[in-house]
């Protein structure tokens, strides 16, 4: 083999198996990306039940019902619509009723949300960003409060830091 | 005072660092001896510079000086000395400061280390080094400076979040620092290579301590990251491809890379524009993963409250670098002589392989890591890339990666023989199999896929072994001729051997953890019982306690395996009173290299709490096949070869430790 045949086998080697990452990438990026969604959003648009989603918006006051203590069921609401939620499991340790919620799981054919992840985030004072943007558009977003900050303030600043997720799943 | 002494140490090493840019590099270009010999001296007075920022930093904190803002938010006087300590870099401000103090202690030991370098490399080296600290330096200093003061001094701080109050933050950012920092160097080699428009294989020697220091000490620091997750957050998981551990693993692939091409590099000359291409893209990225972090641009559970005005500087930081040392590589890189021809089967045939998989790999996390924000930029659809997509991709570019590595050190430099190396790797490969079917036969009903990864794990393992029996004879010769050609066997061989025997550590690890797993969730009374695998917990009783800072409440289980007493465990649920906020301490017991795992959920209304118990069988092989891969690479590290004729690492010989000052 000359150096050049060389090359181009090298080279041909290269661009196969970097067709192949491609092609891997846009496969399973097509398949498993998963929309964010207001509770409004859902209302509006209707998903098809069975449909993946992340929903997020605050945990409705007085709406959390455990059941048997890995049964529970909650409402989440942006102020403009409501979906309400089942969920096995232990619940993060910052869950609390009126706080920023984002769960992932499926629409069930009778409007509910089963989720099969709910994250809640590691600080007292701390909003996923999403849910913040998603309260903003439904106006019922005020800077700092009940004791939900947009970002925390200089003497409220919460590390930033090499530190693991909170969720449950 | 004190804080006032850190704040002036930082302006000066700024100062300093600037001379330390200019300086060398032009006694570089002018050829002028005197300058170019300025260059170690600025970079240990650098180094001074910032350990005493630092140390004054910690001593505030030590003091719990609440006059300084810094202190003020992230610590509280009821917290134990070592949280004290090590809050010092449980936030922003200061984990940038140890960001920049890693910096400034590698450049510091390739000024004191490097006495055989050639002039000229060694002042482009410290150069590059210096501007890099330049840039972070001026980042801490106007945009995150840590020794603000605030007046009137508060009296009690707001205490360090208690996620971070754990042994965990003492290990896991330090380590992973001296792994992202410790690229800066074959960074700054690459660039001064390049400035210089030469390059040879003794470059690669050079290089390659610095490589595999920074690669055994990320590898440590991802998987010491993993642990903490897994047991501080209570739900078993131990890795979530959280955009911030994909930012750590992304270095750590083209790291891995590097450190093979550049074998190629020392003993072929051949692939050098490859080597300097991937040495600036380990540390491109861990650039990448620091902008992640530090400017909240993903949403991630390690960036919560950010300054967007940091996030644009970072950002500056890393168009300057990447896009400076890449278009310097596009200007350089042609005058580079390629030398060293092989054929498509050869050692250097594998490692190419291998360097196309893992930067395949890389790029595959990149762009699920990016994709979300790009396509936000782009249409404003927000979605999330979860784990489904990185285990798919990474998965399956990982695969044929872990198939071949067996017959990468077998096969001969400049043509191997396929069929040669085949048949020596008969025997593992049959064993492989065999473990593979009896486990197939043993787990039967268990996912389908679980003995075809044990086989392969196993496949590793053995190679690793069959490569040393190879290499000193075995079979071929008399048994105490073997043994003696084994003990003559250079340590980088047995670093090899090592390193591969971890990844199928590791592969055992995960397979068993994904595959075997049981998983039990319910509500029980005080006296109720579960199982969960093989074992038996008894809530024996919930007792409240107190600590330092907290007060919890942990139930106590019994563990019975088949009747017979197995101990007790304690989980625990821990109200950190200052900011009022709840944790999950999980309880782990270890039985070989499984472990039970409890954690407490909410409490019920008819008395009894809510439990999550897992019993993860080999789960601990994940974490100690990467410290047996980080061992591998700290023995190739103490080889003769490595040791004479290049400049080393002082703590290269060691276990990796979580400090490097001395």
């Amino acid at each position: 083999m000359t150096r050049k045949s060389r090359r181009l086998l090298l080279i041909s080697c290269a661009l196969g198996v970097l067709g192949i990452a491609a092609g891997l990438v846009l496969f399973a990026l097509s398949d498993t990306i998963v929309f964010f969604r207001s509770p409004s959003d859902i209302a509006a648009q209707h998903p098809a039940p069975g449909t993946r989603l992340r929903l997020g918006g605050l945990v409705k006051a007085g709406s959390v019902d455990r059941q048997d203590g890995t049964h529970v069921r909650f409402v989440v609401t942006d102020g403009g619509a409501d979906v309400p939620v089942s969920y096995v499991g232990i619940l993060p340790d910052l869950f609390r009723e009126g706080q920023g919620v984002v769960a992932e799981g499926t629409l069930e054919p009778d409007g509910g949300f089963r989720a099969d992840t709910v994250l809640a985030k590691h600080d007292e004072k701390y909003m996923p960003k999403e849910v913040v943007e998603a309260l903003k558009k439904q106006g019922v977003w005020q800077e700092g409060e009940g004791g939900v900050p947009a970002r925390a303030t200089p003497p409220a600043t919460p590390p930033a830091v090499p530190g693991p997720t909170s969720s449950a799943q | 005072m004190i804080p006032e002494t850190g704040h002036y140490a930082l302006v000066l090493a700024l100062a300093v660092a600037l001379l330390q840019t200019v300086l060398p590099i032009w006694g570089a270009r002018a050829n002028d001896a005197a300058l170019m010999r300025v260059g170690p001296t600025l970079a240990v007075a650098f180094a001074g510079f910032v350990s005493l920022s630092f140390a004054a930093l910690v001593a505030a904190y030590v003091q719990s000086d609440f006059s300084v803002l810094n202190v003020y938010q992230n610590s509280h006087s009821d917290m134990p000395l070592l949280y004290k300590v090590t809050s010092t870099w449980g936030n922003h401000e200061g984990s940038m400061l140890l960001w920049v103090l890693v910096l400034a202690l590698f450049g510091a030991m390739v000024a004191l280390f490097g006495t055989n370098l050639p002039a000229r490399l060694k002042a482009n080296v410290l150069g590059v080094q210096g501007s890099i600290g330049v840039a972070f330096l001026l980042f801490i200093l106007l945009t995150s400076n840590p020794f603000l003061r605030v007046s009137p001094a508060p009296v009690e701080g707001q205490d360090l979040n208690p996620i971070l109050q754990d042994i965990g933050l003492a290990v896991h950012p330090p380590l992973l620092y001296l792994g992202y920092v410790g690229f800066s160097i074959t960074f700054a080699f690459a660039v001064a290579a390049l400035l210089d428009g030469r390059i040879d294989a003794a470059w690669a020697r050079w290089v390659r301590p610095w490589a595999l220091a920074a690669w055994a000490f990320l590898t440590v620091g991802i998987a010491m990251g993993s642990y903490w997750a897994y047991y501080e957050l209570g739900w078993g998981g131990w890795w979530f491809w959280d955009p911030v551990e994909n930012a750590s693993l992304m270095p750590w692939f083209a790291g891995t890379a590097l450190i093979h091409s550049a074998v190629v590099m020392e003993k072929r000359d051949a692939l050098k524009v490859w080597t300097v291409l991937l040495a600036i893209l380990a540390f491109s990225l861990s650039l990448l993963g620091t902008f992640l972090v530090r400017s909240g641009v993903l949403t991630s559970v390690h960036a919560f409250a950010t300054d967007p005005r940091r996030g644009v500087f970072i950002l500056a930081i890393l168009v300057a670098f990447i896009g400076g040392s890449l278009f310097l590589f596009a200007l350089r890189a042609p005058l580079l002589r390629q030398g060293g021809i092989f054929a498509p089967v050869s050692r250097e045939g594998a490692l190419v392989l291998n360097n196309l998989l893992l930067t395949a790999a890389a790029a595959a996390v990149f762009v699920g890591t990016l994709y979300p924000l790009a396509l936000e930029a782009w249409n404003g659809a927000k979605i999330t890339v979860g784990p489904p997509y990185f285990n798919l991709t990474v998965g399956a570019l990982m695969l044929p990666v872990v198939a071949v590595m067996p017959f990468g050190p077998l096969l001969a430099w400049k043509r191997g023989d396929i069929a040669g190396v085949a048949q020596r790797l008969m025997l593992a490969c049959g064993l492989a199999i065999v473990i593979g079917l009896g486990v197939a036969y043993a787990e039967h009903g268990g996912p389908a896929l679980a003995p075809v990864g044990v086989g392969l794990a196993a496949f590793v393992m053995l190679g690793a072994v069959a490569d040393l029996a190879e290499r000193a004879g075995v079979g071929r010769v008399p048994a105490a001729t073997a043994w003696a050609r084994l003990r003559g066997l250079p340590r980088a061989a047995f670093g090899t051997a090592l390193a591969h025997a971890g990844i199928g550590i590791c592969l055992l690890g995960i397979v068993a953890e994904t595959s075997w797993s049981s998983e039990r969730i319910a509500g029980i009374q005080p006296g109720g019982t579960i199982s969960v695998g093989r074992y038996e917990l008894t809530l024996e009783r919930m007792e409240p306690r107190t600590g330092p800072n907290y007060r919890d409440v942990a139930g106590v289980f019994r563990i019975r395996e088949g009747g017979v007493e197995r101990g007790t465990v304690t989980s625990s649920k821990r109200l950190f009173l200052a900011r009022n906020m709840p944790t999950t301490e999980a309880g782990i017991r270890t039985f070989g290299f499984g472990q039970l795992y409890v954690s407490l959920g909410d409490e019920l209304a008819n008395g009894g709490i809510g439990i999550r118990a897992y019993w993860k069988p080999l789960v601990t092989l994940i974490w100690l096949g990467a410290v047996v891969m980080a061992l591998g690479g700290v023995l190739s590290l103490s080889d003769r070869r490595l040791r004479v004729g290049a400049p080393r690492p002082a703590k290269a010989r060691r276990v990796p430790a979580p400090s490097p000052a001395e």
